[in-house]
């Protein structure tokens, strides 16, 4: 998952050390420019010790999140709202 | 999600840079249609490397987990998966992921599917999955390819509109050009039957394609897709 040009769907094994529900199908309001999509429809870069989601319209960074053994650290300040469909 | 492991339990080349691995993993719970794992190497020294690689088994069976891997030149996992690796062999497995391309047979509407290159792994899961269980409603594909030797699958692709991007069969009308708007109005579902569209493949296809289904009139919001970048290792 180093590569430019995967997207958001690459990172839903690691959303999912975090989130309960599949964050990628959540819709989220990028903070830069307003653009709101599944995290599944967006751009993904890092993948060995950290992980970048960003906007594909004005690539701003939505999401961070880095990986320490036994610790995960989320960083969110790039969304103004995440989305989820109402879990039963 | 913890890391399972899987056992190899069969291999199946499909053409000759794309392997399907099939794997036994126990307590394997099972998978929507579309959804991928993440799979993790381990080297002596320690080293890891983890890739994301879709499902390409039906959903709802009790048949082996099959992945369906396309060698990159200059991959780092890839070759190994669909080079080296023997029946017997582990591997690391975690899944299985993903809650947005995926189709489920509780879905009425009509379907198309689009795939370019090894973008029909996922696809392939939904195909399969509606085959299995026909649910009634419509389900196409229209999968893009540069040569009859690089289809994968070809063995399952009846009824499928194939779009050939460097050299078609002489038989075909077609002749070989990357997708454009013509081909969208004749071999798709039209708009006006309001299909999802699943999109999937490398990025510059996805762009491509995604763009052309719009113009032709589907809206976004029943547009799907899931890309990968050439060097999505």
């Amino acid at each position: 998952m180093t590569a430019i040009g995967l997207d958001g769907n690459a990172a839903a094994g690691w959303l999912a050390e975090v989130f309960r529900p599949d964050a990628t199908a959540a819709v989220g309001e990028c903070a830069g420019c307003g653009r709101r999509a599944p995290l599944a429809d967006v751009n993904v870069f890092g993948g060995d010790v950290g992980l970048v989601l960003r906007c594909v319209a004005c690539e701003s960074v939505l999401l961070r999140m880095v990986r320490s053994p036994g610790r995960a650290w989320l960083d969110l300040r790039g969304l103004t709202f995440l989305e989820f469909a109402s879990m039963e | 999600m913890t890391w399972q492991v899987a056992t190899v339990v069969a291999l199946r080349d499909e053409t000759r840079t794309a392997r399907t691995i099939s794997l036994r993993v126990d307590a394997w719970l099972g998978h929507l249609a579309g959804q991928h794992v993440d799979v993790r190497l381990t080297a002596d020294d320690g080293y890891s490397a983890v890739r994301s690689y879709s499902i390409a088994s039906a959903a709802g069976g009790d048949e082996a987990l099959e992945l369906t891997v396309e060698e990159l030149e200059d991959g780092e996992v890839s070759p190994f998966l669909a080079g080296e690796l023997a029946v017997g062999d582990q591997l690391e497995v975690r899944g299985p992921i993903g809650g947005w391309f995926v189709w489920r047979p509780e879905q009425i509407e009509p379907v198309q599917l689009v795939a370019g290159g090894s973008g029909i792994v996922p696809v392939m899961s939904m195909l399969r999955t509606h085959r299995r269980r026909p649910n009634g409603t419509d389900m196409r594909l229209l999968y893009s390819t540069r040569t009859p030797e690089t289809l994968i699958f070809r063995h399952e692709l009846d009824g499928a509109d194939l779009l050939y991007t460097r050299m078609a069969p002489p038989d075909t009308v077609r002749p070989a050009h990357r997708l454009d708007t013509a081909d969208v109005l004749t071999y798709s579902l039209p708009a006006a039957e309001s299909p999802t569209c699943y999109i999937c493949g490398p990025t510059g296809f996805v762009e491509a394609a995604a763009e052309l289904f719009l113009s032709a009139g589907h809206t976004a919001r029943r547009i799907r897709t899931e890309r990968f970048g050439g060097g999505g290792t």
